[in-house]
């Protein structure tokens, strides 16, 4: 590795190889002597190739398509470490402040399962919810798994593709744990599963110049999820991405992927909560796979962070599924939230539904990228995907870039979106009763966002969302009355 | 007095509307302000209310010997002021109740009274919907979302019965109404009328003047008042229209009044 001194010669661009290098070196030096947690070849040569890819494409560029908008250089110039042997502790109040009653509970720290923080209730039998980890470690312990799951090395990855994804590549390559969730045919899971991921923010940056000591650099996380949820089962299922501690402050990369398997019939609600610090980096991919009447709806609520990415894949792969994407990203300061959606209709009679909000201030940014792909042959596909957002500084942004590629004659696939400015006359009708200019304001901004709050069927993490709006919003305890 | 406007003067991106407007109404009156389509009644409205848009060029307006025209509107509305729009306007994800609720603690505090509670707030609501003969499910649903004509105009008087204002504009309430829609709308303004409290009724048609009585009426053509007089007025006007009157100011205005009708016809 270069020294610090040495790498302050290169150009950016020579940074960003030396670093990516960095991530490749030491991939390989600990796979040598690694007591990896699966001895299963299959899991040691899908990291392998993730990481050859890596090595191949490094971070991703702004000259690439789908990265146009999303300059990650400020990850790939700075040096991250791997979670330490012995995990930050959890305060009492963060855990306190962001869990609630589930069926389970299971809690991660820097990608990693602290089974002490965690908790199981009863669940139907033949249900695993646990640790990845665990489970790829003793596998023939786990309930009998259909053919297609015997091996779960088989599961991974086949959803969340890393051909193209810098980031997949690097969780793909470097996960240590995450959740897995199995569901068996008919089970039925009626109060939520939260999981908890929390990442710790550290003293330093990892800006080349600033590393001192290793257990200064900034830790960089991978959890990696799978869901599989079989036939007619169903589930909730919420995600919580928060920083250990309550600050907005703390640089940390986490870079989670969820890969869910929705069998034929099968029901799944799923939430993705994003709270991290201010200053860290969240660069997830949510990769989905639906059989064939499944129904599967999914939450994006992005509220944290500094530089975002959220990938967002689905695949309605058998006839008559249905998927609802909804989201929500709320952000202020130098907040950065890219949502990149594509979702492709292999099969007939499936529907897709999108719709995501977006309310921005200071000098915020949103990439909203919308791909729907109805495949030759996908007749009677009713595709709707559409992105609102609105402008609360004259610094905010908005991109908003909805794409149609259509191959069948017999589809109906519509997309809307819309960037705009609070309206005066509501904002005047609300004023001319006696409520003020700012309340006013929070209460419009209220309202375009609880479109989105009131579609969330888990009761706390609505009742989170609730709070954290009236706590951002500016006169927020007359919101709290008017709504 | 409880409201003074002298020589007032508005305009609208540039062009100016109120060209001078004099009127005094006091305590316990009810003014119609009649006038035919462009001559300023509208912009008066929402000038007295405090609307941005509408740029006050002279003149003064005083509600109880202060300056109206120094207060932001949600603090004309706290001193008393109210306005039912010609057009409410839709407000999704805005409960009616509850932001009505936040509107009239708003009310109470600037007065120095005690906010109400939900239970207190929910008697008061019952109590005030029987006037206007709303419909309960039109209290949970979104402020005038996808409320049918009537039903947004029968809102701007709940809003109005609930606030309680000293100083009513009501700005083409009726217009757009049906018989028994109207009917409704006026039996509501009458049961809140008071000697404490002024009206300013704003109609482009004689007819609602029918069910709610003026004490005054005024026309008002090319942004002045061009004559007053008793309801009496109102019933000249609708017998012989508005080209009547207007004919009489270009007569007596020459040839400004003239392109003005000629641009109106």
């Amino acid at each position: 590795m270069l020294t610090e001194a040495e790498l302050k010669q290169l150009t950016p661009e020579g940074v960003e190889w030396e670093m990516a290098n960095v991530w490749i070196n030491d991939y390989r030096a600990h796979a040598n002597r690694r007591s990896e947690t699966s001895q299963s070849l299959n899991i040691h040569s899908l990291r392998s190739e993730a990481i050859q890819r890596f090595t191949e494409i490094g971070f991703p560029k702004t000259h690439w398509e789908d990265w146009r908008f999303t300059n990650v250089s400020p990850i790939a110039r700075r040096r991250f470490r791997r979670p330490a042997k012995s995990l930050p502790k959890v305060p009492a109040a963060t855990l306190a402040r962001l869990t609630w009653e589930a069926a389970a509970t299971l809690v991660f720290v820097d990608g990693r399962f602290v089974p002490e923080l965690s908790q199981r209730g009863e669940l139907p039998e033949g249900v695993y919810c646990g640790s990845l980890a665990e489970a790829l470690d003793r596998r023939s312990s786990l309930p009998a798994l259909p053919k297609e799951g015997k091996d779960l090395s088989l599961w991974l990855g086949a959803q969340a593709s890393f051909e193209m994804h810098p980031f997949v590549a690097l969780n793909t390559a470097y996960f240590e744990d995450g959740a897995f969730l199995w569901l068996p045919k008919g089970a039925v899971i009626e109060r939520p599963i939260h999981l908890l991921f929390l990442t710790a923010g550290s003293g330093g940056s990892g800006e080349v110049g600033k590393w001192g000591k290793e257990s200064d650099l900034p830790v960089g996380a991978f959890p990696r999820n799978l869901i599989v949820a079989g036939e007619s089962s169903q589930v909730r299922v919420v995600e919580t991405y928060a920083a250990v501690g309550s600050g907005k402050k703390g640089v940390y990369l986490n870079s989670p992927v969820t890969e869910l398997y929705a069998g034929p019939n099968a029901v799944v609600d799923h939430y993705k909560v994003q709270r991290e610090s201010h200053e860290a980096f969240h660069m997830a991919t949510f990769a989905l796979r639906q059989d064939r009447s499944s129904n599967v709806s999914s939450h994006s609520i992005s509220l944290g962070g500094g530089l975002v990415r959220n990938d967002v894949n689905a695949l309605l792969d058998g006839e008559g599924s249905e998927t609802i994407l909804n989201g929500l990203y709320m952000i202020a300061g130098k907040q950065f939230v890219d949502h990149h959606m594509r979702v492709e209709h292999a099969k007939p009679h499936c529907n897709s539904h999108e719709l995501f909000k977006g309310v921005l201030g200071g000098h915020a940014r949103s990439i909203f990228n919308g791909l729907i792909h109805v495949r030759h042959g996908a007749q009677k596909t009713d595709a709707k995907q559409s992105n609102r957002n609105l402008l609360l500084s004259k610094d905010a942004v908005a991109n908003s870039n909805p794409q149609l590629e259509i191959f069948a004659d017999d589809v109906k696939c519509t997309h809307g979106s819309t960037v705009g400015q609070l309206d005066d006359d509501a904002i005047f009708y609300l004023r001319s009763r006696g409520i003020g200019a700012e309340a006013a304001r929070s209460l419009l901004t209220y309202a375009f966002a609880s479109d989105i709050v009131e579609r969330i069927k888990v009761e706390p993490v609505r009742k989170d969302l609730e709070e954290f709006l009236f706590t951002a919003l500016p006169k927020g305890e007359v919101v709290r009355q008017a709504v | 007095m409880m409201l003074e406007i002298k020589n007032l003067h508005a305009s609208v991106e540039g062009n100016e509307i109120l060209k001078g407007i004099d009127l005094a109404v006091g305590a316990g009156e009810v003014h119609a302000i009649m006038g035919p389509n462009g001559s300023g009644k509208s912009t008066l409205a929402r000038v007295l209310a405090g609307q941005e848009a509408y740029e006050v060029t002279g003149g003064q307006v005083l509600l109880n010997g202060q300056d109206l025209l120094e207060m932001d509107p949600e603090v004309r509305a706290r001193e008393g002021v109210f306005m039912a729009f010609q057009y409410p306007v839709e407000i999704p994800g805005v409960s009616n109740t509850y932001f009505l609720k936040a509107a009239l603690n708003a009310v109470r505090k600037h007065r120095g009274l005690k906010e109400m509670d939900a239970l207190e707030f929910l008697t008061l609501v019952r109590q005030k919907m029987k006037l206007v003969q709303m419909d309960e499910s039109l209290l949970t649903r979104p402020v005038n979302e996808g409320f049918s004509g009537g039903e947004k105009k029968r809102n701007e008087i709940f809003h109005m019965a609930v606030l309680e204002p000293t100083l009513a504009v009501l700005d083409e309430t009726d217009s757009g109404l049906d018989i028994d829609a109207l009917r409704i709308v006026a039996d509501g303004v009458n049961a809140l009328r008071s000697k404490d409290r002024a009206f300013v009724v704003i109609t482009h048609y004689q007819r609602l003047l029918n069910y709610i009585v003026p004490d005054r009426v005024h026309v008002l053509v090319d942004g002045r008042i061009v004559r007053s007089g008793g309801k009496e007025l109102a019933l000249e006007l609708e017998e012989k229209g508005y080209t009547w009157i207007e004919q009489e100011v270009r007569s007596k205005t020459g040839n400004a009044g003239a392109a003005v009708a000629a641009v109106g016809a």
